[in-house]
């Protein structure tokens, strides 16, 4: 009998037909891989599973009775968990006090046992990797400590099901390891896992099974050993896997040997987050930042930036010294930064695509202050076509369109701005595949034009395939670099370990 | 059926949208033919011409805010900057309207400089830092006018505020003219645009390379502006200034027409069209209850309910 089973379910919204008579079974102890496109209908299939939506039709049968779930917390007092993609969790409470809220211990007198909820807190922790002090504010953890607080969570409630969206997208390689360890031990107490996330590697490695939609339509159900990694490609894509070959793939080397540096920094400090820091980057090279999380790779990128106030050091563009640099002296200078957190700091959700493409430029396409409507629909023009940005309009809101075609939005702010040096921070996070490929290429295509690329990723396969260079730090400073033949994922994790050891 | 639901829905989706943006026109026609109905002489000129009036300042003071309240600001000085205005006319009369008029402007700056030093450089949030404005303003005003009322004969000062222009007052083609070059600012320049960018997402706008504090501290300087512009109009319109009362809890008028425009207080919208609409809205509904007979007590019932169908009405949502 199939732990939860859904037959024949659709949810229209206005406008989209978000599920089509999908059907999705789940057996007890299997790894359930959910994967798709964005827009695919996997996070609605998933607010259905977890009586977020409600289905327009179709059924949902939960270890063999069917069920309609009124809300989420009905589904997890039935024993469905889930894991979001963004930790939903309270960030100004300690992180004893986020695990076990709600089902607080109590004392004889009704109220919280702080000490006893702490020393569980730190017990259960523990089997999770974590062992700093579980009184301190959640918010100050590192985004993969808080996400493993939210699994811990999700699994300390008896889970028959524990749904995980794209629960690696903010982990490091070895945060993924203590994930996967957890699942492995909920697959032996047989509970059912469905497991959403856009990397390969990590399907093939744990899941039993996949259900693949599309269009919010289902396009394959099956065994996921049975299914070649090309196959699986090409049931999310919908098209022939041969066109879209350099998909995970950057084209390479560039020529880099020309020329002076266009990008120089020299030994940036600045308090708790860099130590000496430098690193050059020549015109047509992509430079990798390495490192785990916490290493000062956001905080690298945001210091040329100028985002982040500096102790001291220089950052020089083309030669010339950036002196106190400043977001607005860097962007003239011709730095163009992508951050981590796009809907936090990249886009601005609420304004349209035309206004967020030339929200960088402004003064360039005024006269007098006053803006021409027809400057920035040619620029707008040029770089929707020219990133292939899907949207209704240029009047669209960019909180309304996908992950990836607003990382594109960013992307063509960036570009706009004609910089020399791009600063891109995980340009790939959060996007669908179609998306993330033709992004990589774009970085790829920029490279072989002439601009310096500063890349970081947390997907190791990404920052090899995709830097000629990697720079790689811990505790905010440079401990290594890869070149040339070293730059391959082995080498980088050996520097890595042999740093931390 | 499936059919019909979704039709439904969609309909209910579109009026969650519209409503915010066009419930204010909606609601001033309705009350507009209410009036043609039912008030006497509603239609006549004099009437109009009074509401119009009447309306001005808060109008004027509202534009402002409305700017303010797109970077996820607010002001709550504007009052006190008024009075200032009024307190500051007086003193200076003697040397003819013009200087005058010039120093109440002066005067608008300076507190608006502090606003917005305080919130874009020091960090305060804007409504603790233009409160603190709040006081003080009011407070400098009371010192330079010696908390004495003074009465204007400077005829032709007193002639902007009374004088006319083809049937409609100076004043009213003051605040109109200032509505359409406010527009025109939000619409169609950078400051415009830098503007909304901050009020939807700071930071990014900080990465994006827009001086963020500069647009800021010129954000409140214009409320301030506007505010002491309005300020000299009343003292002008009504040929006395009481420093005391000038522009007494006027921010709360000028916050509830941004807000029943269709403005949102969390930032990166502005309407002025909306704005101008809600401020009349607010004025008609006044004046309506009282021709009606019916008591101020039940006006500000009313417009208590219209406030929160407004605020209801422009929660959005948000995809964070």
């Amino acid at each position: 009998m199939s732990l939860l089973e859904v037959t024949g379910v659709s949810k229209q919204f206005p406008g989209v037909r978000a599920l089509d008579d999908v059907s999705f079974t789940l057996n007890a102890g299997e790894v359930h891989a959910l994967v798709g496109e964005n827009g695919a209908g996997k996070s609605t299939l998933i607010k259905v599973l977890t009586g977020v939506y409600r289905p327009d039709g179709g059924e949902v049968r939960y270890q063999g009775e069917p069920v309609s779930f009124g809300g989420p917390l009905d589904a997890q007092a039935a024993g469905i968990s889930t894991i979001y993609q963004e930790v939903n969790l309270v960030p100004l409470m300690s992180v004893a006090r986020n695990l076990f809220l709600t089902r607080e211990p109590r004392n004889r007198l009704g109220l919280v046992d702080v000490a006893r909820m702490n020393r569980e807190a730190a017990e259960i922790l523990s089997g999770y990797g974590i062992t700093s002090d579980v009184r301190r504010p959640l918010g100050l953890m590192p985004l993969g400590a808080q996400q493993m607080v939210a699994l811990a969570r999700a699994v300390m409630v008896d889970a028959k099901v524990v749904v995980m969206d794209e629960p690696t997208s903010s982990l490091e390689p070895r945060e993924v390891e203590t994930l996967f360890g957890v699942i492995h031990r909920l697959h032996e107490r047989g509970v059912g896992i469905i497991y959403v996330s856009h990397r390969l590697d990590e399907l093939y490695r744990i899941c039993d099974s996949v259900t693949i939609l599309r269009d919010g339509k289902l396009v394959h159900a099956g065994k996921l050993a049975d299914l070649e990694r090309v196959q699986l490609v090409s049931h999310m894509l919908g098209r022939p896997v041969s066109a879209e070959r350099s998909f995970t793939s950057f084209a390479g080397e560039h020529d880099a040997a020309g020329g002076q540096p266009v990008l120089r920094a020299t030994d940036l400090n600045s308090r708790h987050h860099l130590a000496g820091v430098s690193f050059e980057v020549r015109p047509g090279e992509v430079v990798g930042l390495g490192g785990l999380l916490g290493a000062g790779r956001s905080e690298t990128i945001k210091a040329v930036a100028g985002a982040l106030p500096l102790d001291s050091g220089t950052v020089e563009v083309g030669g010339r010294p950036l002196r106190r640099p400043t977001p607005v002296s860097a962007l003239k200078a011709g730095i163009a930064v992508q951050p981590e957190d796009r809907k936090a700091e990249g886009i601005a959700l609420g304004l349209s695509v035309r206004e967020n493409i030339a929200l960088a430029i402004l003064p360039r396409l005024a006269t007098a202050g006053v803006v021409s409507e027809r400057k920035i629909d040619e620029i707008v023009d040029t770089f929707m076509k020219r990133l292939r940005i899907k949207a209704s309009s240029p009047h669209q809101r960019v909180g309304d369109l996908s992950g990836g075609n607003q990382q594109k939005v960013l992307l063509a702010r960036l570009l706009a701005t004609g910089p020399k040096v791009l600063l891109l921070d995980e340009p790939t996070r959060g996007i669908d595949v179609g998306a993330k490929a033709e992004v990589q290429a774009l970085i790829d295509e920029l490279a072989s034009e002439g601009l310096g690329v500063v890349l970081v990723s947390s997907d190791a396969e990404e920052l090899i395939e995709g830097s000629d260079r990697v720079v790689v730090l811990r505790d905010g400073a440079v401990v290594g670099m890869l070149r040339g033949e070293e730059v391959t994922t082995e080498h980088l994790m050996n520097v890595i370990a042999v740093a931390s050891s | 059926m499936t059919d019909t639901t979704a039709v439904n829905k969609l309909d209910l989706s579109r009026w969650r949208r519209l409503l915010p943006v066009y419930g204010v026109y909606v609601a001033l026609l309705v009350l507009v033919l209410f009036n043609i109905v039912y008030t006497d002489n509603f239609l006549e000129w004099s009437n109009l011409r009074i509401q119009l009036v009447q309306v001005t300042p808060v109008v004027i003071v509202a534009l402002g805010m409305a700017l303010v309240i797109g970077t996820e600001g607010i002001d709550l000085s504007v009052g006190s900057v008024m009075a200032l205005g009024a307190a500051i006319i007086p003193l200076y009369l003697g040397y003819g309207p013009v200087p005058a008029i010039v120093l109440a402007l002066v005067g608008g700056l300076v507190i608006g400089l502090v606003n917005g030093g305080l919130v874009a450089f020091v960090g305060l949030q804007p409504i603790v830092a233009t409160l603190a404005m709040l006081v003080a303003g009011r407070g400098i005003a009371l010192v330079l006018s010696s908390g004495r009322y003074k009465d204007i004969h400077d005829q032709n000062f007193i002639e902007i505020g009374t004088g006319q222009f083809f049937y409609v007052p100076y004043t009213v083609w003051i605040a109109a003219a200032l509505a359409v070059v406010v527009g025109f600012v939000v619409r169609r320049t950078v400051f415009g645009r830098r503007l909304l960018a901050i009020g939807d997402n700071r930071p990014a706008a900080v990465l994006a390379g827009v001086p963020v504090r500069r647009v800021l501290v010129t954000v409140y300087v214009i409320s301030a502006i506007l505010a002491s512009i309005a300020g000299v109009i009343q003292v002008a319109r009504i040929g006395s200034a009481d420093a005391s009362r000038i522009g007494l809890l006027i921010e709360l008028s000028a916050i509830t027409a941004v807000v029943v425009g269709g403005t949102p207080l969390t930032g990166g919208k502005v309407r002025v069209l909306g704005t101008v609409a809600g401020a009349l809205l607010m004025q008609l509904l006044t004046a309506t209850m009282i021709a009606n007979n019916l008591r101020d007590s039940t006006a500000q019932m009313v417009q208590a309910v219209i406030i929160l169908v407004a605020v209801y009405a422009a929660r959005e949502r948000r995809t964070r």
